[in-house]
């Protein structure tokens, strides 16, 4: 009888240990990571997309790029970060006010289009690119207006505006294929089984950027709605018009037009000129 | 307060809800008992596939499971299930995937449910010379599945709870709508409570129903 | 190996068992031909979708070591926190006190019902009011809260099913010989109840790093499931070799979860002479020696 107590506390006891060390190990190096991180005063954390190419990818270096990545970097510098000073943090879409609400980020640059809902959330600063709803189709395919798109088979992420619009207004008849983020969408487009994926122009030129889809896919060119990029803040920030400030700078010295250049180029993606601050196209 | 619910299909979205738990409940308790069968059956190899199915199957977050259903058997594959619209192929893509991975559990709940059974039965039903199929099908099985009422019931209500990941390959349930919702409207906190009430109104029923029935099933010994 | 459940087998049932097996081989080598024929078809096992994993090691270190990482964080200080707070409950559900029993069995049903994905929501939510806890920290706090309410609820069930699964005489036995109410449980009905847990505890232990994978779903905590999003999108959509390598690792870490315990399982069988749990080890290789792991009689079996 004693035995077997003991034989069990034990068993209990060294699960228990293990599964303590275990974390204990882990546990010391991940404070001592985000401890360093968050510790100075003198940083500035933004609020990015971290799976979108052309947008604001994370690189296999742990390093990010893109057209989001350069504005807000090109903005903390003006605001006077340099680069190592920045903190990157993942925004997901449905996340981005309360982040800027809780000033869990000091301002977000992540594919944020300027709605009226959003405004009355959060403030935007911008807007600093003009991007519409548009297709991504293979290379062979022909797709000229959204009404094409009946009876075809469509590709958005789950719960996007993209996706809804081609619900509601676009196609009805769509069937629309919805999956947590485009990479999915993007397997069955290769695949033969998805006819388009859609969502905004800018983050497909991204995706049709890449190396491994050069001359697979192309931009179907169709403007099916307005999507006005700002660089959000939290409501009432003094942020804002310094932020407006820089980006007007980066347009006028050419910072802007060479980003695009830089990360919408190589998929022939024909961009819009650079929107004046406040001038936000409905 | 509640006013951000208008012109949302809740009742919509949790009749999904339901329809996808009833479908992988049927399926899984077949093909959970089938593997269990497999799992206690004479032939080595179906043996090992059960027991392989069963370790590896429930080794993987359900996720994974309903995205491969998605991404491989359908956009790969080019499997469609007898379905010609991309919701009703999503729909039984999402079955197949919940009916696969719970099946796992159900499949151990029976094996367990078999363990119960007094050694005597068997070998009385040996002894007049029944075959292992009806060894099992008619003695074993029939007193198991009265002994395992209570921990089927606990599969169900985390399957009922485990639709929501059906929403990663878009089919519009609770969790769907959920997702939607909290995009458009920015009230985090009140939708997750509606939802979770919702949730609430499904399983506990469930739970308290199925806990009597298991009372009054169980084999007295 | 035999079974209660049939009779060895003669020369007709062995020519018939070897007659399936080929059948079921056959069969399942077809469908895996078929399998690897599309996949090739379909470019989705070209060297450059699945190269990133072998070649380029920062696929690992950027992406899925420290998604792997914050995996084991969130689960074992889930399971440290939820493994205690379970048999608090559980044993609290047993207790002869009426405002003792009840508001354990309210917490416990409460928060079985609720999907741990809202869970873990609230929880982050929650810790929003509080200064002390930086963002960068919060939604692993949150993942952790989340699991540990939801499993501490699930274990406190295996906890009392396991203990009512007991023979009645060893409680009463041991009150006879006069010892305490809390001394019985201590040393008499908890140490044999772990053995007839162990199968099921485990099994949760298996969700609860399962469910980790749902802090990436909608907080921002970037576990393995989440590291495939950026690393699928940065290496051209390899969708599909991601999830796989991902879904190896998952099992290969559960593997290891349930060898171990069903290791350490056998040895408290074997340390025991007799009863000790009611299921002995006897009975289970009567019914069907080919191994261990269901979850007799504690009435929590297959839990998800």
């Amino acid at each position: 009888m004693k035995l077997r107590k003991v034989t069990a506390a034990a068993a209990t006891a060294l699960v228990l240990s293990l599964t303590a060390t275990a974390c204990g190990g882990d546990g010391d190096s991940d404070s001592a990571d985000t401890g360093s991180g968050s510790g100075g005063g003198d940083k500035i954390t933004i609020g990015v997309k971290i799976d979108q190419p052309g947008i604001g990818q994370k690189t296999a270096d742990g390093t990010y790029e893109g057209f989001d990545i350069d504005v807000a970097t090109y903005v903390a510098k003006e605001l006077g970060y340099t680069e190592d000073q920045i903190e990157w943090k993942e925004a997901k879409s449905a996340d981005r006010e309360t982040m800027l609400d809780r000033g869990d980020v000091d301002f977000i640059a992540a594919s944020y289009s300027i709605t009226d809902e959003r405004d009355q959330k959060v403030d935007f600063a911008g807007p600093y690119l003009l991007a519409h709803q548009d297709l991504l189709i293979r290379a062979d395919d022909n797709i000229t207006k959204g009404e094409d798109l009946n009876g075809k088979k469509l590709c958005s992420v789950t719960g996007s505006t993209s996706a809804q619009n081609v619900k509601d207004d676009i196609a009805p008849q769509a069937q629309l294929q919805e999956y947590g983020g485009y990479s999915e969408c993007l397997t069955g487009l290769e695949n033969k089984v998805v006819d388009a994926l859609t969502t905004d122009d800018s983050i497909l030129a991204g995706y049709a950027a890449q190396e491994q889809f050069k001359g697979k896919f192309k931009l179907a060119g169709l403007k099916l709605s307005n999507e006005n990029y700002g660089i959000g803040v939290k409501e009432g920030s003094d942020l804002k018009a310094k932020i407006n400030t820089a980006l007007e700078k980066m347009v006028e010295d050419g910072s802007w037009e060479e980003s695009v250049k830089a990360n919408f180029g190589p998929a022939n993606y024909k961009n819009e000129p650079a929107p004046k601050i406040g001038q936000i196209v409905e | 307060m509640f006013d951000f619910l208008e012109g949302y299909d809740l009742l919509g979205a949790f009749w999904v809800t339901v329809q996808l738990t009833v479908y992988s409940a049927i399926g899984s308790l077949i093909w959970g008992t089938l593997l269990a069968a497999m799992r206690v059956s004479p032939v080595p190899l179906m043996r090992g596939f059960g027991t392989a199915y069963v370790n590896v199957v429930r080794n993987i977050p359900l996720t994974v499971i309903i995205i491969f259903t998605s991404l491989g058997l359908y956009q790969t594959l080019s499997i469609t299930l007898g379905a010609k619209d991309v919701t009703d192929i999503n729909f039984r893509l999402a079955v197949l995937g919940l009916i696969a991975y719970t099946a796992a559990f159900v499949c151990e709940a029976v094996r367990s449910g078999i363990n119960t059974v007094p050694v005597g039965q068997a070998e009385a039903a040996r002894a007049i010379g029944l075959s292992f199929s009806q060894v099992l099908g008619l003695i074993v099985l029939p007193q198991a599945f009265r002994s395992v009422v209570g921990p089927l019931a606990n599969v169900l209500i985390a399957l009922t709870k485990n639709t929501t990941v059906a929403a990663a390959i878009g089919v519009a349930e609770a969790a769907y709508l959920m997702k939607e919702m909290i995009e458009n409207e920015a009230e985090l906190l009140l939708i997750s409570a509606v939802f979770a009430f919702g949730f609430v109104c499904l399983t506990l029923p469930t739970g308290l129903i199925l806990g009597w029935v298991s009372k009054k099933v169980a084999v007295k010994r | 190996m035999t079974s209660i459940l049939y009779d060895a087998p003669g020369p007709r049932a062995k020519r018939r068992n070897v007659l399936l097996t080929v059948v079921f081989l056959a069969a399942f080598a077809a469908v895996l031909l078929w399998v690897y024929r599309t996949l090739d078809e379909r470019n989705q096992l070209d060297w450059d979708k699945w190269s990133p994993f072998f070649t380029d090691s920062r696929s690992w270190t950027t992406y899925i070591l420290p998604g792997l990482e914050n995996t084991l964080i969130a689960a074992s200080l889930a399971m440290v926190i939820a493994l205690p707070l379970g048999a608090f409950f559980g044993i609290s559900r047993l207790s002869d006190h009426s405002w003792v029993r009840l508001p354990s069995s309210i917490v416990v049903e409460f928060f079985r019902a609720i999907p741990v994905l809202i869970l873990m929501l609230f929880a982050n939510e929650l810790y929003t009011q509080f200064e002390g806890i930086s963002s960068d920290n919060r939604p692993l706090y949150a993942v952790v809260t989340g699991l540990v309410l939801y499993n501490a609820a699930v274990l406190a069930e295996i906890v009392r099913a396991g203990i009512l699964s007991l023979p009645k005489g060893q409680g009463e036995a041991a009150m006879a010989i006069g010892m305490r109410k809390g001394q019985i449980m201590r040393s008499v009905l908890l140490p044999q109840s772990v053995t007839a847990m162990l199968p099921a505890i485990v099994s949760q232990l298996v969700v609860i790093v399962k469910d980790t994978a749902l802090g990436g779903a909608l907080l921002t905590f970037s576990e393995l499931l989440a590291s495939v999003r950026p690393m699928s999108s940065f290496y051209g959509a390899n969708t599909i070799a991601s999830f796989t390598v991902v879904a190896l690792i998952f099992v290969a870490l559960n593997f290891a979860l349930t060898t171990f315990a069903s290791w350490l399982e056998k040895r408290l069988r074997r340390s025991k002479k007799s009863t000790g749990a009611v299921l002995g080890a006897d009975d289970v290789d009567d019914i069907n020696a080919a191994e261990v792991g269901g979850t007799f009689g504690t009435g929590a079996g297959g839990t998800i």
